[in-house]
C-alpha cells in the first residue's frame, strides 16, 4: 500500500492563482473564450479514454455488460478497447491478478504510452478480495499506481460508471508536473534505464 | 472547375486536422522512454526467452490419462442419448468398453500413477 503516496496523486494546488480569463473575455467580447492549455488538454483527455482491457477473471462479464449498449461506456468517451498498450491510456485491470500474472501486468503498464491511468475493477484487483492466499496479489497497487478503485464482486455497472466519472474529475484537476509517470516502481532495475 | 474548390478546401482542412493532431500530440504529450517500455509488445511476455524450458515429466502422465478418460466421456455421451434405441446390445457393448477402461484405471491406480510424488 506504500504506493498510495502523493507522487501519483493530484498535486495540491494552494499556490495556484485563480484564472483571470474573465477580463480578457470582456475585452474581446463574448465570442472568444480564454483558457489555459492545461485545462483544454485535461478536458480533451478526460473524454477520450482508450481502454486496455486487462481481463483475467469473471469481472470480465461485468466489463462486457458495462461496455455494451445497455450501460454504454461510450457516453463517457471511454468506449474503444485497444489491444495494444501503445494505443491505450486507461488500463482496466479486470479481475484477479495472481503472482504468475503480475510481471505481465507490470510490463503492460510499462509499455503504455503517457499519459496513462489505471482502473482497478472489482475487489480482486483492489485488494485480492477473498483470495487471501499465497497465489494472489493482494491489490494491484502493490505493483502499479492505481487511480480509481471500484470494489464489488463484481461491481455493478453503475459503480463502474461512477468510478469512471471520478476518474474524469481527477483528470480534470491534473497538472503538467504530474506527468510522465514512467516505469512501475517494481520494475527490474536493469529495465528502467532511459533510452 | 470552380465547383470543385470546396472539395479542395475540405481536403486541405482534413489533412490539416489530422496533421495538426499528430503535431500537437508530439509537442505537448508527456513522454518517457526506458528499456522495458521500448521492447516489442508480446502481450506482456518477454519477446526473447530461452527455448530450453523444463517442466516435470509427471505432466505427461496427467495429460495422457486425461486424453484416455476424455475419450471415454466422448463415447459415453452419444450412448446415453441413444440409450433406448440401442437397447440391451448397446448396453452390453458399452459395459465391455467401460470394463476395459476400468481395469486400466485400477491398474494405473495400483501402480501409483495417480500420485504426484
Amino acid at each position: 500500500m506504500g504506493l498510495k503516496n502523493r507522487k501519483y496523486g493530484v498535486s495540491p494546488e494552494p499556490s495556484r492563482e485563480p484564472l483571470d480569463s474573465e477580463a480578457a473575455e470582456r475585452l474581446l467580447g463574448s465570442s472568444v473564450l480564454v483558457t489555459k492549455l492545461e485545462s483544454v488538454v485535461n478536458w480533451a483527455r478526460k473524454y477520450s479514454f482508450f481502454l486496455y482491457p486487462f481481463v483475467t477473471a469473471c469481472c470480465g462479464m461485468e466489463f462486457m455488460s458495462v461496455a455494451g449498449p445497455k450501460y454504454d461506456l461510450d457516453r463517457f468517451g471511454a468506449a474503444l478497447p485497444r489491444f495494444s498498450p501503445r494505443q491505450a491510456d486507461l488500463l482496466m485491470v479486470v479481475g484477479t491478478i495472481s503472482h504468475k500474472q503480475a510481471p505481465i501486468l507490470v510490463k503492460v503498464y510499462n509499455q503504455m504510452t503517457e499519459p496513462k491511468w489505471v482502473f482497478a475493477f472489482g475487489i480482486c484487483a483492489v485488494s485480492g478480495g477473498f483470495y487471501d492466499n499465497y497465489a494472489t496479489v493482494q491489490g494491484i497497487d502493490t505493483l502499479i499506481p492505481v487511480d480509481v478503485y471500484v470494489p464489488g464482486c463484481p461491481p455493478r455497472p453503475e459503480m463502474v460508471l461512477d468510478g469512471l466519472m471520478k476518474l474524469q474529475e481527477k483528470v480534470a484537476k491534473e497538472r503538467w508536473s504530474d506527468w510522465p509517470r514512467g516505469a512501475a516502481p517494481v520494475t527490474d532495475a536493469t529495465k528502467i534505464t532511459e533510452c | 472547375m470552380n465547383e470543385y474548390i470546396p472539395v479542395l478546401i475540405m481536403l486541405v482542412l482534413a489533412a490539416a486536422t489530422a496533421g495538426g493532431m499528430l503535431v500537437a500530440t508530439s509537442l505537448i504529450g508527456p513522454k518517457k522512454s526506458f528499456v522495458d517500455k521500448m521492447e516489442p509488445f508480446e502481450c506482456g511476455e518477454s519477446p526473447i526467452v530461452s527455448s530450453k524450458l523444463r517442466f516435470s515429466i509427471k505432466f505427461y502422465l496427467v495429460a495422457l490419462f486425461f486424453v484416455i478418460f476424455d475419450i471415454e466421456a466422448v463415447y459415453a455421451y452419444p450412448w446415453a442419448v441413444l440409450f433406448k434405441d440401442l437397447g440391451m446390445f448397446g448396453f452390453i457393448e458399452m459395459m465391455i468398453f467401460l470394463t476395459i477402461l476400468a481395469i486400466g484405471l485400477i491398474y494405473v491406480w495400483r501402480r501409483g500413477a495417480l500420485e504426484w510424488d
